[in-house]
């Protein structure tokens, strides 16, 4: 008898854990995505994170918007734009708008907006992203000019990518932490849903735009949930309880592609990884300050062959201390081929013939960094290898104690050159090469209007960049994503998931 | 009674209080809170104004009285990432790091002491060896591999049991096998020894030859006894499962405190960690002090002595 109570109880237990906890995919119109971060805040201007991103575009709208594949800026929000002069931008808005909670979207919302992120009493998160901003100014209900500070040509890269509008009454009532629990938008999906850190849920907004840029969503309903571990995410995506995940480890997305349960697409994107040398000597007197010990350690390291068996997908060699489809960058620049008996030969007649030590430093990827360390030792440069988290690596980089050290950039996915070349030659502390030549061609490109100009001072820039071998690019990365069969998602290179352009099948 | 139990607890509270300073000492070494809160696309100038915004400039000895003023009036602050009071973060968190070490503890104990008393009674029989077996696995074995092996197959290959989230009793069965199995052996063997001990002694064999049953022998004359080590042993486990549980939680993406501890020394989150901590040393101390009068229950000799 007891047996056969314990026995029934084990199976009324099956039967109710049976009952699935919520129905995913394609059935119930509910796309589930799952990613690793804890996402903070919510709301675009105080968090940092990639997914904040995600976040944003599904959430609100800028007045412009950069389409995925043309990279070409057109109108969201603003029904048309142009420049006034160099440091005037006017927008001429879209009627009839309105956001999340009804309220109506017209001139007063953009300013406001414009104006609260670039006041730093506010504590916008990320400063850059705004301090190009000197006023917003109301013309009439539907027309609204931009002051800027200096001339800015990149400034619609930011207005595209990192100004959402807000609604102004919402905001100014419940400030950012209100925005962080019930964010009101007027993008495409509107927020159910905020449990912070764990789970978001959207729902179509049936009052969005017809006929934009960003298309018209049709999956009903997207719930977002964080799951720190990969393999569990991959668990849930086989089991049919996620629909979708990203960043899948390269050996993993080959068998997850050959199980024929879902689909893997692998996308490059903004992020490339360079090494760092310092060629001023202001760490220390290495053999680095030689720039034919430099052009030597160029030529030693077999980029091509590390792509191609570790960082694979769609990533590729690179060359120049940018990501090629960013404004003003060219390829077009010296090239270091791997040549161990040139670099020999060139550590040779800098009078390092038995090559040296130095201390070696990365926050990522250690098992390219150790590909990279293989490759200097066999043409005897010795290393002393620490591996840090980021921040603390970036702090000793400031600090001038780190003479090498393989890093990596994502440019915050802004699609200009500023967003790269100048930040890391532009004479901030970040900048090791120190080159004034440098300096003053960045700061050309960064504040000329013209784009023909713009792009003969990058050019010359990044040229010098690579003839005195201060930086090496490496490569771009990669990002492997897979999905439900179900799903139509296409992936872009600026690694900005739209949710709002994805279907059912 | 009275003084010494005030004596303990005035000492349990320094050494909350010592644990919270270490802590808070050490994160600040770890690295530049600014630097990590600006996250990895900020600017040298962005990095330098959040350092003035969050008051990172004053001295450490200033920044650690004002936390710890708040904190006596249970205002732990907010949270640097989230942008949220940390009472309300640590709110939602906890009760999933409670319930799931509550759960486990059960387990772990009504597997282990069974099994120590099953081979205890026939030491060097089959069971033994089985419960042996048992307890060798369950030490050797990685349980994050464990964990990702119930997933496997009770999510992929038979998908009868939820494998992400807390929302509902189903959520906690497989963390609580696996976090429980994970502390059986040192409590089983335990257990095992304390009762070989136990049943070689003189008194048992008196009750024996009196002709008491075997379960009376067992459990009211041998287990009582055999059982002190085990509750202290518990008893710290139990502590290691509410904050240790970070494998387990990550990978069954629980959201408990344990994973948010861990995290939150990723993203230099100060007031969380410190938080987290303080309330983490605090159980510790509880629990060594419930294990002790729980001792003292089952041990007139400790109440005397």
């Amino acid at each position: 008898m007891k047996r056969l109570l314990a026995a029934s109880a084990l199976a009324s237990l099956a039967v109710v854990s049976a009952i699935p906890a919520a129905l995913a995919g394609k059935a119930d119109d509910t796309l589930n995505i799952v990613w690793e971060r804890e996402l903070e805040n919510v709301d675009f201007y105080f968090n940092t994170a990639r997914e904040g991103i995600i976040f944003s575009r599904l959430t609100w709208d800028g007045l412009l918007y950069r389409d995925p594949k043309t990279m070409d800026y057109v109108p969201l929000i603003a029904k048309s734009y142009k420049w006034v002069d160099d440091v005037t931008l006017e927008f001429e808005l879209r009627e009839g708008l309105t956001f999340h909670n009804g309220e109506e979207l017209d001139a007063d919302d953009v300013v406001y907006t414009y104006n609260w992120v670039s006041d730093p009493a506010n504590g916008m998160k990320t400063p850059s992203n705004v301090n190009w901003i000197k006023t917003a100014e109301k013309v009439d209900k539907y027309k609204v000019l931009v002051h800027l500070k200096e001339p800015f040509p990149a400034a619609l890269e930011f207005v595209s990518g990192t100004l959402p509008i807000y609604p102004k009454d919402y905001y100014s009532e419940v400030g950012p932490d209100g925005m962080g629990l019930k964010p009101v938008g007027s993008g495409p999906y509107k927020v159910l849903e905020v449990e912070p850190g764990k789970k978001v849920v959207w729902e179509k907004f049936d009052g969005y735009m017809k006929g934009g840029p960003k298309g018209t969503p049709t999956i009903g309903k997207i719930i977002q949930r964080t799951i720190p571990e990969r393999n569990t995410q991959i668990a849930e995506l086989l089991a049919g309880r996620a629909d979708w995940m990203w960043r899948v480890p390269a050996d993993q997305a080959d068998r997850l592609q050959s199980s024929g349960k879902v689909q893997v697409v692998n996308e490059q994107t903004f992020r490339i990884g360079y090494l760092t040398m310092d060629a001023t000597g202001i760490v220390a007197d290495t053999p680095l300050k030689d720039e034919r010990v430099r052009k030597a350690i160029s030529h030693a390291i077999d980029r091509k062959a590390i792509v191609e068996a570790l960082v694979r997908g769609k990533s590729s060699v690179v060359d120049s201390a940018c990501f090629p489809s960013q404004v003003g960058c060219t390829t077009d620049v010296p090239k270091y081929e791997y040549d161990p008996k040139k670099a020999k030969a060139l550590l040779a007649e800098a009078g390092y013939p038995d090559g040296f030590a130095i201390d070696f430093f990365a926050y990522r990827n250690r098992d390219y960094a150790e590909a990279m360390i293989g490759f200097l030792n066999q043409v005897g440069i010795k290393v002393n290898f620490s591996y840090l988290k980021y921040a603390a690596l970036r702090d000793k980089i400031r600090a001038k104690e780190v003479p090498f050290a393989f890093m990596t950039w994502g440019s915050n996915s802004v699609n200009d050159v500023s967003a790269i070349t100048s930040h890391f030659f532009g004479g901030t502390n970040d900048d090791l090469a120190q080159d004034p030549k440098v300096q003053e061609l960045l700061n050309k490109g960064d504040t000329t209007v013209d784009l023909k100009a713009r792009e003969a001072a990058y050019k010359e820039a990044l040229t010098i960049i690579a003839e005195k071998a201060y930086w090496l690019p490496l490569w771009s990365y990669n990002t492997n994503y897979a999905f439900s069969n179900d799903l139509n998602f296409t992936p872009t290179a600026d690694e900005i998931p739209r949710f709002f352009n994805a279907s059912w099948k | 009674m009275l003084v010494y139990t005030l004596k303990r607890l005035f000492i349990a509270f320094l050494v909350a209080l010592t644990v919270s300073l270490i802590t808070f000492s050490l994160t600040y070494v770890a690295g530049d809170p600014a630097t990590a809160i600006a996250g990895e696309a900020a600017t040298e100038a962005d990095i330098e104004y959040i350092r003035e915004l969050y008051g990172f400039d004053r001295p450490i000895l200033i920044q650690y009285a004002e936390w710890f003023l708040n904190a006596m009036q249970g205002d732990f602050g907010q949270s640097f990432y989230f942008k949220l009071p940390v009472a309300d973060i640590l709110f939602e968190r906890l009760p999933i790091s409670m319930t799931l070490g509550v759960c486990a503890i059960t387990f772990a104990i009504s597997l282990s002491i069974p099994l120590g008393v099953l081979a205890a009674m026939r030491p060097n029989s089959f069971l033994d060896r089985l419960a042996l077996g048992i307890s060798v696995v369950g030490q050797a074995m990685p349980s994050f591999w464990f964990a990702l092996m119930l997933i496997v197959i009770f999510a992929v290959w038979y998908p009868i049991l939820p494998t992400t989230g807390s929302e509902s009793w189903e959520h906690f069965i497989l963390p609580t096998i696996v976090l429980g199995y994970y502390a059986t052996p040192a409590i089983m063997r335990l257990t095992r020894t304390g009762m070989l001990e136990v049943l070689g002694s003189d008194y048992i064999r008196t009750a024996r030859a009196k002709g008491l049953p075997q379960h009376v022998v067992l459990f009211k004359h041998a287990l009582r006894n055999a059982v002190i080590p085990v509750v202290s042993l518990a008893a710290v486990q139990f502590g290691f499962m509410l904050g240790g549980s970070i494998v387990i939680e990550s990978i069954f993406a629980l959201h408990g405190a344990g994973y948010l501890a861990w995290e939150s020394i990723g993203r230099n989150d100060l007031p969380v960690v410190q938080a987290v901590v303080l309330i983490f040393s605090l159980f510790y101390i509880v629990l060594t002090f419930l294990s002790d009068l729980l001792n003292a229950w089952l041990d007139p000799r400790i109440r005397v002595g």
